[in-house]
């Protein structure tokens, strides 16, 4: 009797589990349809201040669409910090929304999950072709190769803000173009509790930016040609130190900033606390705490020699937004109707404006607007100074890996220990082990 | 009399058809024995759905080569027979000693929480149970860790801890000057102590109400024959208190170490996604693993671990009291 029971509760468990397994599964066969022409979900990353902002901002033009289509669209505004989990969690269950931003970092990693529809020739020419969008952009929308898992959307390139009386102060008379200009900048704008430079040291995804540029920088890469990582080679380990030894012997950046997370640097900067950031689309952020759009110059992030270029001059990486569109939707026409009107010429403009990035859209790009000196800073860097992270399977995994590991290596400068070659090396390597595949 | 009595009796009974008594007495006895599984079938459903069935599936996928490239489709993920355990108990490979160090960290850090929580809470319960004037204003003072939302509670550390404008900075360095430097507490070695106090301030208040509970059974009698026969205070807790609570202790403890050792909500409020390394879980460890390296089947079977381990050590401590209890009875 007993035992009957137990099979039976075994029976009841394992059809639960394959019931589970078979939803699972389900999803991964469905291709998609256009069952429900009539709506659409569509999933936005937080690009303003807050998320209210976020759907003030949207909400009309979803509107627009609306009465353009008649197809009504669910929007759902998704902080950054659970953004990815979000993604991955729609993937695993298939219960996902139909459009979504990613982040154009991870294109390549969600893209290996195969749960995003891939836009070949057919989906481009539904959206008015390939070519209308500019090329850096395109670089960051999946692996080399294959067709891209998604469509740019909003583009971005880190720049030099930076507090034109606190320069005129210490008798500076233009920002900084390499670093040993602004190393030496800073050790006049250090002092009297006032820093140089602000960064967010416990924030993977900014360390692992900004790691990126300086490896560029030294002619390095984290991986090699083939997609396998490779973080401890000179290059890179000198890339990583140069970055922490702006804490740890330039001393140019505050001791405090090593714990920075939640974009208190920004916070800093605009209280006149720090005199640069380097930070991508921060206008309107600064705005919003008060600061004057006169108060702040924006200059190319510094370079090692010269100016920003190509290869070794390269100062920024391609950051920036894309659209994505969920293969097994159930309003495939619907969606690429939503792709096409979030990425024609009009809506460009109004979304991009209101975010302050700049138009991944050539002819969108064109307008006045963009023309600003900020936006010309970031427009050029973009056009010729600005690479993608590397757009391999494991890039979501190099985030969290190196970035954490530079945050360690803060962690050690703003404390006092000695960060030397061997033990960012060793950082770094712990880091490589993490990897898959190992 | 009594015959028209027994005549009359049976009219009545039989004035329902005979026919229905059989079946009567039947549902009445599967209503008996039925009833209480019936009742007791939402809940066991509920526990199946909401935790066998996704403890199977977690055992499952311990044995699944399961990463970003199957998420979408984790049945087809390819098996990859005892690799996960492999991986995860290999001390001289990388995921291994990460494991290893976050186990003992975990130990450490639980063994201090627990030990901590305890003793204040003991103390505070013993100290509370004579009456004076605002016991019951201080009683109440002492629940509030309890009975703030974790989120909120954690996240006013945070605050605190800040190296540039945090209380526990400014009052350590500017105003007592214990240290010559302001130090870091949320990277670098020191956060494994901050994670203590927060653990233990959370947990203490616990032990208090549960200690208090246990005090309040104690008959005052004994303490008074005691101390009629000459016993001081400290002989008092040591002959009379602790061993009276010695049940309630195991409970306890019991309950402290599981709930510390799996703490979750704290480190990731305090830390984020990746914990410093002195202060790494091993929940979050395991977070790590499975939802930001996305090693789906390396995070399961650490956790399969993990809970055989905290089965083994509940099972032999529940074993080792019972023993003691059987003992002094």
């Amino acid at each position: 009797m007993r035992s009957n029971r137990a099979a039976a509760a075994g029976a009841v468990t394992l059809s639960l589990a394959l019931a589970a397994t078979a939803c699972g599964g389900g999803s991964a066969t469905g291709g998609g349809s256009n069952d429900s022409p009539k709506t659409l979900t569509y999933w936005a990353s937080n690009q303003g201040a807050s998320i209210e902002v976020d759907k003030k901002v949207l909400q009309p033009e979803l509107a627009k669409f609306e009465k353009q289509t008649g197809i009504k669209v669910k929007l759902e505004v998704v902080p950054w910090s659970d953004l990815l989990n979000r993604i991955l969690t729609a993937t695993t269950s298939g219960q996902g929304p139909d459009v979504l931003n990613v982040g154009n970092t991870w294109s390549a990693s969600l893209q290996a999950t195969g749960a995003l529809l891939p836009w070949d020739a057919k989906n481009f020419d539904k959206i008015g072709g390939r070519d209308r969008f500019v090329d850096s952009a395109l670089g960051s929308t999946g692996a080399e190769g294959e067709d891209p898992a998604a469509v740019p959307l909003y583009s971005m390139a880190y720049a030099l803000y930076y507090n034109k009386k606190m320069f005129a102060d210490a008798g500076i008379s233009q920002p900084p173009a390499t670093w040993d200009e602004l190393v030496a900048d800073g050790k006049k704008l250090s002092k009297d509790g006032k820093w140089a430079l602000g960064m967010e040291g416990s924030n993977p995804s900014e360390n692992i930016h900004h790691a990126f540029v300086f490896a560029k920088q030294h002619g390095a890469d984290f991986f090699t040609a083939d997609g396998k990582a490779d973080f401890t080679g000179d290059g890179t380990v000198a890339a990583v130190k140069q970055y922490v030894d702006l804490m740890a012997t330039n001393k140019v950046i505050a001791p405090g900033n090593a714990e920075y997370a939640q974009n208190q640097s920004v916070s800093d900067f605009a209280k006149g606390k720090t005199a640069m950031l380097l930070w991508q689309s921060a206008s309107a952020n600064l705005e919003s705490q008060g600061m004057s759009k006169d108060d702040y110059g924006i200059a190319p992030v510094p370079v090692r020699s010269g100016t920003p270029g190509t290869g070794k001059q390269v100062n920024s990486m391609v950051a920036g937004i894309n659209l994505a569109v969920f293969k097994n939707t159930d309003n495939l026409d619907g969606a690429a109707e939503f792709v096409k009107f979030m990425t024609s010429d009009a809506e460009q403009k109004i979304l991009n404006k209101a975010y302050s990035t700049i138009p991944p859209v050539k002819s969108a790009q064109a307008d006045a607007a963009f023309a600003t000196p900020a936006n010309g800073v970031l427009k050029d860097t973009l056009a010729k100074s600005a690479v993608a992270l590397p757009q391999v399977a494991d890039e979501s995994q190099f985030e969290t890996a190196v970035g954490t590991a530079i945050k360690g290596l803060f962690a050690d400068a703003a404390a006092g220990d000695p960060v030397t070659t061997g033990s960012v090396k060793a950082a770094l390597q712990k880091a490589q082990q993490q990897m898959p595949a190992a | 009399m009594t015959t028209t009595a027994e005549a009359e009796r049976p009219a009545v009974r039989t004035s329902p058809p005979g026919a229905d008594r059989g079946p009567r007495r039947r549902t009445g006895r599967i209503r008996r024995v039925g009833l209480p599984y019936l009742l007791l079938l939402p809940a066991l459903l509920l526990e199946l759905l909401v935790h066998l069935v996704p403890m199977v599936i977690g055992i499952v996928i311990s044995f699944k080569e399961l990463t970003q490239f199957y998420v979408r489709d984790w049945g087809a993920a390819p098996w990859s027979a005892l690799d996960n355990y492999r991986v995860s108990v290999d001390f001289d490979a990388p995921a291994g000693e990460a494991l290893l160090h976050s186990f003992l960290v975990t130990i450490a850090f639980t063994v201090l929480s627990v030990g901590l929580c305890w003793l204040i809470g003991t103390a505070a319960a013993v100290f509370m149970q004579d009456t004076f004037r605002g016991r019951g204003l201080l009683r109440a003072l002492f629940l509030v860790p309890y009975a703030l939302p974790v989120y909120a509670a954690v996240i006013t550390w945070v605050f605190m801890f800040q190296y540039d404008n945090g209380l526990v900075n400014h009052v350590l360095h500017d105003q007592l000057g214990l240290t010559d430097k302001p130090s870091f507490w949320l990277i670098g070695d020191n956060s494994f102590f901050a994670l203590l106090t927060v653990s233990v301030w959370k947990g203490w208040p616990f032990a208090f109400l549960i200690v208090m509970a246990g005090l309040q059974n104690i008959p005052r009698e004994l303490y008074e024959a005691a101390a009629l026969d000459g016993a001081g205070v400290w002989q008092q807790v040591r002959r009379i208190t602790l061993p009276s609570l010695r049940p309630v202790n195991q409970v306890l403890v019991l309950v402290l170490f599981l709930w510390t050792f799996n703490d979750f909500n704290t480190p990731f409020v305090l830390f984020g996604r990746s914990a410093p390394e002195a202060a790494d879980l091993i929940s979050v460890h395991i977070y790590h693993a499975s939802f930001v390296t996305w090693y789906f089947g390396i995070g399961s079977a650490m956790s399969v671990l993990l809970l055989l381990f905290l089965l083994l050590v509940t099972g032999g401590y529940l074993a080792l009291t019972s023993r003691g209890r059987r003992k002094a009875s």
